[in-house]
């Protein structure tokens, strides 16, 4: 049912139908149904969600105090030191990192979730659930289990040496591969799931179609599949880019606890150097990234959402 | 042919990659030797450790008053939101708050609230864990039962209406009871992310009153220990049986009606 099935506006004449309240009492309870369902949502939105965010925002234009707190003298300093090398490269580093995991995500969740989708019913709901029950088990414990295998010691080194492909254990950990890797493993989930969901809805026919017409599979796919399921790709790149991007515990623990990514360096800004002003601002350049990033994919999906002509 | 064939390679390379590390906690779990690296024969050791972790019991009760204190909050204030937001205010900007929660990286909105508290001077505890995991969690709920009464059927709630029922005895009378599955769906939701939620109770936590998950990053930061794998084992168990419990519970009621 839509929204033509919804009930009318308030104020609206009353349909033919009588026994109703008359008119005014009518807008009246409207009214006060109003307040009594949406007030206590949105003002806590309001108070713990909007302030909040508010406040981040107006730290970013003022000076720290001397032993943490907030000093209220207006200043550019914050911007200043946030284009600083120092602190830009880690803020690149991280989109970079960020990136590299989305992609890697897409080049092999898409075959998997194309794999799963063409599954007999009852295999893919295994298939589904499979995906999915790694992500419930406890974040941090799943970046520890590639501590224990990624170490020099650990089981990856042992393969390699044993089965003679390396001679000596390879330093696996605390570098920005074992990174990539702790954010793929964390975040992979996130990007099958909605892919899976854009190839399912396909209409079978139009691939057929295309097989018809002469098209060989690889063309079917480039023209037809891929255009289709475009939608579903930006779902999923978003959905793994922005918790990879401000991610601070990976980078930490499989990373080597330096300020790698830009999630660290807001941390410590807030729990160590209690520079709260710089720290707003480093939050700032994270929630720049994510609205380019938004605006992209809107864009994308306008281009690619309404009925293309190939 | 060899292309079909090839698709396949990915797909299993991907489960392959999210079960190793898994299988590894689990078999090191019951390992009886120190090293986290070499298996020396079966034992329950760890787990006994586990089970005298005063830290850890004391994380898992923190984690649990959290969890329940704000699916509380969050479904009362998500479900009249919902119905708010569905029924009496049709607009866009509200359709992007509520999502805001969602789309917010949790750093953030964990520096926000940290910021917030520290300016209104309120001592953290876990009180101001669950203020912050109702702002998510609330969102959540909300989306859910939202689903529900666009797809639900409206003219019940007119004929209540037509009889002359004011809108909240029509609320309380006929709205709740049929959403009542998409509340209870929306709670369990709520319940569930609270309490694996790490980033945002780690900045809004007093330091002697750390959930589970702040108790567990403690521990891999310190070092690699063989407790955990335990810990990580037991996890597993308990999320693979409540989603063998919530399978059968939808086939249960499919069949009922």
């Amino acid at each position: 049912m839509s929204a033509t099935h919804d009930l009318a506006p308030p104020g609206a004449p009353p349909g033919p139908s009588d026994g109703r309240p008359p008119r005014r009492a009518r807008a009246r309870g409207t009214a006060a149904a109003r307040l009594i369902f949406l007030g206590p949502g949105l003002g806590y939105l309001l108070v713990l969600l909007l302030v909040p965010l508010a406040l981040v925002l107006g730290y970013t234009l003022f000076r720290r105090g001397r032993f943490g707190g907030v000093v209220y003298e207006t200043t550019t300093e914050n911007f200043t030191r946030l284009f600083d090398p120092l602190y830009f490269d880690v803020v690149l580093t991280s989109v970079k990192l960020a990136a590299l995991t989305t992609l890697i995500a897409l080049l092999v969740g898409y075959p998997t979730a194309y794999v799963i989708a063409r599954l007999p019913r009852r295999w893919k709901t295994i298939a589904l659930v499979a995906i999915v029950i790694p992500f419930w088990t406890n974040f941090l414990i799943r970046v520890y289990a590639w501590v224990i295998l990624l170490s020099g010691p650990g089981l990856l080194n042992k393969a390699l040496t044993g089965t003679g492909i390396t001679d000596a254990p390879l330093g696996l950990l605390y570098n920005q591969g074992a990174i990539v890797t702790g954010l793929l493993y964390s975040y992979l989930p996130l990007m099958v799931l909605p892919l899976y969901a854009a190839i399912e809805r396909l209409d079978p026919q139009l691939a057929e179609a295309s097989a018809n017409l002469g098209a060989r599979p690889a063309r079917t796919f480039a023209s037809v599949t891929l255009p289709l399921t475009v939608p579903g790709i930006l779902t999923g790149c978003v959905f793994v880019f922005v918790p990879c991007l401000g991610n601070f515990v990976i980078p930490e623990i499989l990373g080597g606890g330096r300020s790698i990514m830009v999630g660290n360096l807001i941390r410590d800004q807030f729990l160590k150097a209690r520079d709260y002003p710089f720290g707003a601002t480093l939050a700032l350049a994270v929630i720049a990234v994510l609205i380019v990033l938004l605006f992209v994919q809107a864009w994308a999906s306008r281009v690619y959402g309404e009925g293309r002509r190939g | 042919m060899a292309s079909r064939r090839l698709i396949y390679l990915p797909f299993w390379a991907v489960y392959v990659f999210l079960y190793a590390p898994i299988a590894v906690l689990v078999v090191m779990s019951f390992n009886a030797g120190k090293s986290p690296y070499v298996f020396e024969g079966v034992s329950l050791k760890w787990y006994g450790e586990l089970a005298g972790d005063e830290t850890i019991r004391q994380g898992l009760v923190n984690t649990l008053i959290v969890a329940a204190g704000s699916t509380v909050l969050s479904t009362v204030l998500g479900t009249l939101l919902a119905v708010g937001m569905a029924r009496y205010a049709r607009s866009r900007l509200l359709d992007a708050l509520g999502l805001l929660p969602a789309v917010l990286p949790d750093i953030v909105l964990g520096i926000g609230l940290l910021v917030f508290y520290r300016a209104i001077q309120m001592t953290l505890g876990l009180h101001s864990i669950i203020l912050a995991h109702t702002v998510f969690g609330m969102a959540f709920v909300a989306a859910v039962v939202r689903t529900r009464l666009v797809h639900a059927d409206t003219s019940l709630e007119e004929a209540s209406r037509d009889l002359g029922a004011t809108p909240l005895v029509t609320f309380a009378r006929v709205t709740l009871p049929g959403l009542a599955p998409g509340i209870a769906a929306g709670a369990l939701l709520a319940f569930t992310l609270s309490l694996d939620e790490f980033v945002i109770a780690f900045f809004t936590a007093a330091p002697t009153e750390p959930t589970l998950p702040i108790v567990i990053y403690s521990m891999v930061r310190f070092g690699v220990t063989p407790e955990i794998n335990a810990l990580a084992t037991i996890l597993l168990a308990v999320s693979f049986t409540v989603i063998i419990v919530a399978q059968r519970m939808t086939r249960l009621t499919e069949s009922l009606t």
